[in-house]
């Protein structure tokens, strides 16, 4: 045996026959010999008729439960009307029809199965038999004559000879998937630059989304937290949904002197400030404010953000800051844009510098 | 039989039953298929329905999905609610929604059939977990059946994503939660992100297509490809017949159990009955999923304590407790913070995935097993084995670390700095703790073999002294303690050849090595009693 080869042969290393125990023979010199296959013992129902008869009752018993639980279900369908609602010590109020539906459709499969179960464990043969095991791989035999009949094969294709056959198959198999990977191209647009910009323009005025007013400010109040949307996006558009998702917006008002970051003081309107709403961790919508912090919490992953210094990430798994919305007051005293986020909204992704 | 086939004394067939059978056999071959399985022996143990259960949930998943196609339109058209459910009377929603509230408020049984439904998808994944912890633990994934553990594997992969896309399909508040986080994290792919979202959701989020598309998938796709996977499991399982338990009578050479007709088939056929019984039981009492409470999805709306499915709870850990990483250069963004948890997630799941070969590597062993480990025999493995579900389980808190927070009164950062400190930490314990468990059962194994079992009754002697009375062990007993190998480490080698020049010793043997006397060194197991030691104390004196 070469060394080199020395680590792969583990054959020494594994234990001889006497140490897997794999004898089926008692040997009486070895007291951990495998004894065999322990006498059967027989049940009450195997030697007293009178026991498997009381057997055959319980399963015919099973059995007949089961048709009442068939018989219960359909009756449950048609009696309960749909909407009908009772109360059931302790789960509460549930739907009739849900409840005596499941119920009875459990008992009538549940039957069956304890029906069978009990059949064989009680009546049926449970004396244990072997089997014996044959190895899965093929003998040496075997493996020649595969390997000729391979051989012959591969021979009489000229695969290995007529390289250029056999250079040019590859390259059609290989290129023949590409035209799968191409029809898939109009599963969607490109991005372009779609993630960057919102609904947000300068003028567009701020709506609340609970009242679908205009928000004045005079409605932000300290310590209060309101939603609100660009004026003209509608439910009842067809890209509502695709449009909200990005220019959903938060707006709170702080103490001006509470506001510790520079550029949020300008970019607010007498201390009412507009952050995107949406997370910049995974995009969830944030929504829970403390109003004494002035910290928000999202709470799909918990990241928290401080309303009162530049939306900055206090903790959590956010990569940066809530981008602000710069707003002011129209002629008719509305809240209104001052143009667009100055940074792509939601999630971080590769294109965002 | 008496008689073959071509015996013209064959009688013909009698009764109905065994002519179609033979009109089935001429076309079919269906005689000899039944020969060698009609009778096929099934080893019997409680750890080995832990399958089945995984068959018949997902049995009752194809049965009762097919049902709620009927009803549900995979579609993202938006229409004005009308239905019976007041507090969403004039609520804009999907058809998606539409048709699930459909289902649940207006369809007969309709509520019972999805509940069912969404009861099996999390009974199906979890008996999946259990099923192949089962099968870790004993090493029946050794030769010849590593195959078949990764096509286990696999099912539980997939089995995963399409509860993904199932629970996505009704598109409530809930679900499209989790659908804007998939597209977050898909967001966050270096270079190709924003383009895999685009062509994912047809164009910005969430778009139109979604839905539609999740269907696909998750009705055709995904469950035709684990339909596949899962006959080509059974069918190994019936080539390389069950693994057993060491025990009397029992060998690498043999099966010992009960046949497949009658006792298998109606064991295991009643057992179907039993877990679609008790689910359905379930279904009838306990709500899952109630959608009509969270309301039709709309992406700047969101409700407090948003969980996944059990299942993507560690996922869901992994993204929670993961530190905002984001690297900004040349104008683009590298999300760290997301892409890390996107990529750990699947590591995590192909750490065990190839642990079967990883281990057989480093023992050298490639014979065939058919006899199962005790998991006190190998330490090591089952150390592994406890830390990786450590790591799962740690993972699951974060996953739910706002419910942790709000039922145990704790403080959120709190928590995720014990998950973030535990994700590396707590692994390394799990493992050092179980060996040291087995390690001491492996003792506990031993005393039992020489010294037998304590009987409890108390024996006072002539002399005055008390002795507990100590009973011997049945043989059958004395083997299924003894009936484990104790391999080896594998050697490097000498570190001179045989002419006494110095020898290179390959790097990966050494590694090999070193990992092997992890394995099988004397600190992973405790020498197993021989025969000689056992007569010794046996024959002497000191036994009562």
């Amino acid at each position: 045996m070469s060394e080199t080869g020395s680590h792969n042969d583990v054959s020494e290393n594994l234990p001889s026959e006497h140490g897997a125990r794999g004898g089926d023979v008692a040997v009486k010199s070895d007291p951990f010999a495998n004894p065999g296959l322990p006498p059967h013992e027989h049940r009450r129902q195997d030697i007293d008729e009178k026991a498997a008869r009381h057997s055959e009752r319980v399963v015919a018993g099973l059995f007949m439960l089961s048709m009442l639980g068939t018989l219960g279900f359909i009756a449950s369908f048609v009696v309960f009307p749909i909407d009908k609602i009772i109360y059931v010590f302790p789960i509460g109020h549930v739907s009739a029809l849900n409840f005596s539906l499941g119920l009875t459709l459990g008992v009538a499969l549940f039957a069956i199965g304890a029906g069978a179960v009990h059949w064989a464990r009680t009546l049926m043969s449970d004396e244990e038999v072997a089997d014996e095991r044959h190895r899965v791989d093929a003998d040496d035999e075997l493996k020649e004559n595969v390997r000729q009949q391979w051989i012959t094969g591969a021979k009489e294709s000229g695969f290995g000879r007529r390289k250029l056959i056999r250079n040019t198959m590859f390259g059609a198999l290989t290129l023949v998937p590409l035209s799968g990977v191409v029809i898939l191209r109009d599963l969607g647009p490109l991005p372009e630059k779609k993630l960057d910009h919102t609904l947000w323009t300068r003028g567009k005025v701020l709506v609340n989304t609970n009242t679908d007013k205009p928000l004045r400010p005079e409605d932000v109040i300290v310590g209060s937290l309101t939603f609100a949307r660009p004026e003209g996006l509608e439910e009842a558009q067809e890209d509502f949904q695709e449009q909200i998702a990005k220019a959903a917006l938060m707006i709170v008002r702080l103490k001006p002197e509470d506001i510790k970051d520079k550029r949020e003081r300008d970019w607010a309107h007498e201390g009412i400030v507009a952050f995107s709403k949406i997370c910049t961790h995974v995009g969830c919508p944030i929504s829970l404010y403390e109003q004494q912090t002035h910290h928000v919490l999202c709470p799909c992953h918990q990241s928290t953000f401080d309303l009162s210094d530049g939306a900055r990430v206090l903790f959590g798994p956010a990569g940066h800051p809530l981008p602000q919305l710069r707003i002011s007051v129209n002629g008719d005293g509305n809240l209104i844009a001052l143009g667009d986020f100055e940074e792509p909204v939601g999630p971080a992704f590769w294109e965002r510098s | 039989m008496s008689t073959t086939t071509d015996t013209p004394t064959r009688r013909g067939p009698t009764n109905p039953g065994e002519r179609i059978a033979e009109w089935t056999d001429g076309r079919l071959g269906l005689y000899k298929l039944a020969k060698s399985n009609l009778r096929k022996i099934f080893p019997d143990h409680w750890s080995f329905m832990l399958g089945e259960v995984c068959l018949y949930s997902f049995t009752i998943l194809i049965l009762t999905g097919v049902y709620l196609t009927l009803f549900f339109h995979p579609s993202m058209n938006e229409v004005v609610y009308h239905g019976p459910y007041a507090p969403l009377q004039g609520v804009r929603m999907s058809e998606a929604y539409a048709s699930t509230m459909h289902i649940s408020f207006e369809v007969r049984g309709g509520l019972l059939i999805r509940q069912i439904h969404h009861w099996s998808a999390l009974i199906f994944i979890a008996a999946m977990i259990v099923h192949m912890m089962r099968v870790f633990f004993t090493g029946a994934f050794r030769r010849p059946r590593e195959i078949n553990w990764l096509f286990g594997w696999t099912l539980l992969f997939l089995g995963m994503f399409t509860g993904f896309t199932g629970y996505s399909l009704p598109d409530d508040l809930l679900s499209g939660t989790g659908v804007r986080f998939m597209e977050g994290a898909v967001l966050s792919t270096p270079v190709v992100g924003t383009y895999l979202s685009m062509f994912l959701f047809g164009g910005e989020f969430p778009g139109h297509d979604f839905v539609g598309r999740f269907y696909s998938v998750h009705i055709l796709l995904l469950p035709g490809l684990m339909a596949g996977l899962l006959v080509a499991h059974l069918i190994l399982v019936f080539f390389h017949k069950h693994t057993q338990f060491p025990g009397a009578g029992k060998t690498e050479k043999n099966v010992v159990g009960s046949p497949l007709l009658p006792i298998y088939t109606a064991k295991a056929g009643g057992f179907f009955f039993l877990v679609f019984g008790i689910i359905s039981a379930i279904a009838a009492v306990a709500t899952i999923n109630p959608i009509w409470t969270m309301g039709p999805y709309r992406p700047d709306q969101v409700s407090t304590g948003a969980q996944p499915d059990w299942y993507m709870g560690f996922s869901e850990g992994l993204i929670r407790v993961m530190p905002g990483w984001e690297i900004r250069a040349w104008g683009h963004t590298l999300v760290l913070g997301v892409f890390i948890p996107l990529m750990v997630f699947p590591l995590v799941m192909m750490a065990i995935a190839v642990y079967p070969f990883i281990e057989a590597w480093v023992t050298g062993d490639k014979r065939e097993h058919h006899l199962l480990d005790r998991p006190r025999n190998r330490p090591v493995r089952t150390g592994f084995g406890v830390a990786w579900l450590t790591l799962y389980f740690v993972l699951l808190v974060g996953g739910g670390n706002d419910i942790f927070a709000t039922h145990f009164h704790l403080s959120i950062n709190a928590i995720t700095w014990f998950v973030r400190v535990s994700f590396f930490v707590a692994p390394v314990l799990a493992y050092w703790a179980t060996k040291r468990v087995c390690l001491g059962l492996q003792r506990r194994d031993r005393d039992k073999v020489l010294h037998g079992r304590e009987t409890g009754i108390i024996k006072r002697l002539p002399h005055g002294e008390f002795i507990e009375v100590h009973e011997l062990l049945s043989q059958q007993e004395l083997h299924v303690l003894t009936a484990h190998a104790q391999p080896r480490p594998i050697e490097v080698g000498p570190e001179v050849d045989e002419n006494g020049v110095e020898r290179k010793a390959n790097p990966v043997a050494k590694l090999q090595a070193r990992m092997s006397r992890n394995f099988y060194g004397e600190h992973s197991q405790i020498p197993k009693p021989t025969a000689e030691e056992y007569e010794e104390i046996t024959s002497g004196h000191g036994h009562h």
